[in-house]
């Protein structure tokens, strides 16, 4: 069954329209495609209204579709020959980050992602994205890896936070975040990043430090999440919508903050109306990238991406 | 008759046994209960005579318990917060910001100064819990880059006493950044071949234990601090279980191998010199 939101739901009553009229039709034999026309467009007009002016929270549950692509549909749906690679070389092999080598277009890349799954099962399986301290150090495997190689990372930020667990406390957690972020400042390779879901905190900025980070057009980024942050400050999980407007962790506020490089258009209604439609455009604009970044020499490459982080942030002298 | 007899100890301290001490000078120990004097408080670096409790204190304290003769230069004094979101929740941020520099004096949650620690040049950087529980914002953020590039600058040592409660959401994603923004700055210390010491005091999380604070060339800490990323209620909240026994407290840590050793505040001092003169 397809997840319709509050806010879809003159579309999904156009929609109820036109299939009642499409009855109607069938059964009466009379001609009706004016009818039929006339709610397409208006149902054409009412889409693009409402995706073009969601608010924060309306972001924040788009970006949690059930049915939005993840990590490995991109993967799959961008690269060639995939080859996954597992486990931190300490504890084990983390499912809720996922990497690998692969071919994009043409180019070879150490692909780095959250995995949040898509079922139950699977979403227990991956810990529903939430990696633990052996997540983040596989990732910083791959990446020296990748660096040693000379290949470029990409990775995709999708993940509600790093896990808040007992275990992960005593491996770690926050060494684990802080390491990557120390050393992916300055990898020698391009590192081109991208949040296409869900990117909450710590757990995010852990694989999100890039040459080139981007958002997918509904997908959010902050400190912290909406509920969490309403927990806190308000002292009761009521006021989500509220604190989703306050942090500002839509693509566009990110944008014209200039904390992220970009927006990655996603088609009418989200990526997972038409994933494929999706994995294009973000391969085109990776492939891009790649090729501008690889032509910098290594020195330049990594000063720029320190200079661009330290430039962030607003302070009165 | 007495009806009841008050035979406590304590309770019937005969007038001319009472000790005179005005107000303001002197407070409980918030683990012992017993009453500290301000000047034995100085005398003991805040420290609780009877049961050794680490008392919470403030970069003006922490300066006067490292530096020699309470001696340094403060930098980057006069950087404050905007307000870059135009944040409010219950309150306005820029609200917020003004009741803490007219409840503490301070500009900002850290303070960053050079001066000597035995003779030997450094500049300490130290965060301040009473300003909005020494979030970790733009300003804490671009002291601390501004105080790393004074080091590399100067060839000098770097030690930050972390003290927070993690980011500061009132800046939002801006303050996230602060964690990528610093720990790319120690980066640079570190081919620098600049020793960087951090120090974790009670309370350290959230985005400063994963960011600056677990990047020391040693890392070491109070004793009994509480250090951690996720908050002990969160955790709580999501595993539905109650929390072992000293968890996430600097023992637990130490022992979880990511500190070098916990350090008893009167004997800081000196222990820092040390390692600093052998590194050197």
């Amino acid at each position: 069954m397809e997840t319709t939101f509050d806010f879809e739901k003159p579309i999904a009553d156009l929609l109820m329209q036109i299939e009642k009229v499409n009855q109607v039709a069938e059964k009466t034999k009379v001609d009706m495609s004016a009818t039929v026309t006339e709610l397409q467009g208006k149902l054409e007009e009412t889409r693009k209204e409402i995706y073009s002016s969601l608010s924060g929270w309306q972001k924040v549950q788009m970006a949690r579709h059930p049915d939005r692509p993840q990590t490995l549909d991109y993967i799959q749906m961008i690269c060639d020959e995939f080859v996954e690679l597992h486990g931190d070389r300490n504890v084990r092999d983390d499912k809720a980050i996922v990497g690998g080598l692969a071919k994009l277009g043409g180019h070879s890349v150490m692909v780095i992602g959250h995995q949040k799954g898509k079922n139950t099962k699977e979403r227990q399986f991956r810990n529903f994205g939430m990696a633990n301290p052996e997540g983040y150090r596989k990732a910083l495997r791959l990446m020296r890896m990748a660096e040693k190689f000379g290949k470029p990372v990409v990775t995709f930020v999708d993940t509600m936070g790093a896990y808040p667990g007992i275990e992960a406390e005593e491996r770690g957690q926050a060494e684990a975040i802080a390491r990557n972020l120390l050393e992916m400042s300055v990898l020698k390779v391009p590192v081109i990043c991208i949040i296409i879901g869900e990117g909450a905190s710590g757990g995010a900025i852990g694989i999100g430090v890039g040459d080139k980070v981007y958002m997918l057009e509904h997908s959010w980024y902050s400190v912290i999440s909406p509920e969490s942050c309403s927990s806190i400050l308000w002292r009761s999980w009521d006021y989500k919508e509220k604190a989703a407007e306050c942090l500002k962790l839509t693509a566009e506020n990110m944008y014209s903050n200039g904390l992220i490089d970009g927006i990655l258009p996603e088609p009418l209604g989200g990526a997972h109306q038409n994933p494929t439609q999706m994995a294009e455009t973000i391969k085109d604009q990776v492939v891009k990238d790649i090729l501008a970044l690889s032509s910098k020499d290594v020195k330049t490459l990594v000063n720029e991406r320190i200079e661009k982080f330290c430039s962030m942030g607003v302070v009165v002298e | 008759m007495a009806w009841f007899k008050r035979d406590r100890a304590g309770i019937n301290t005969a007038t001319e046994n009472k000790k005179e001490a005005p107000d303001g000078l002197w407070n409980k120990c918030p683990s012992c209960k017993k009453p500290l004097l301000k000047s034995e408080q100085i005398e003991n670096k805040y420290v609780c005579q009877y049961c050794g409790y680490h008392l919470r204190i403030g970069s003006a304290e922490y300066f006067s318990v490292l530096f020699d003769d309470n001696q340094f230069t403060e930098l980057f004094g006069n950087l404050r917060s905007a307000d870059p979101l135009n944040f409010e929740d219950t309150k306005k941020y820029t609200e917020r910001i003004a009741e803490s520099y007219a409840k503490t004096g301070l500009n900002d949650a850290i303070r960053c100064g050079h001066g000597k620690i035995e003779g030997l040049d450094l500049v300490i950087a130290c965060m301040d819990f009473t300003f909005i529980g020494g979030s970790m914002g733009s300003v804490v953020g671009e002291k601390i880059a501004r105080s790393i590039d004074y080091c590399i600058e100067h060839r000098l040592p770097f030690l930050l006493i972390s003290k927070s409660g993690g980011a500061r959401m009132m800046e939002a994603a801006f303050s996230l950044m602060q964690m990528a923004k610093t720990s790319a700055k120690l980066a640079l210390l570190g081919e620098a071949k600049l020793p960087y010491i951090s120090l974790l005091t009670d309370p350290t999380t959230g985005g400063v234990t994963a960011s600056y604070a677990m990047l020391g060339d040693i890392n070491i800490a109070e004793p009994g601090a509480l250090i951690g990323f996720a908050g002990p209620r969160v955790i709580k909240e999501t595993i539905k279980k109650d929390l072992p026994k000293g968890f996430q407290t600097a023992e637990f840590v130490l022992e979880h191998g990511f500190l070098d050793f916990i350090i008893d505040r009167r004997k800081m001092k000196y222990k820092i010199a040390t390692f600093l003169k052998n590194i050197l």
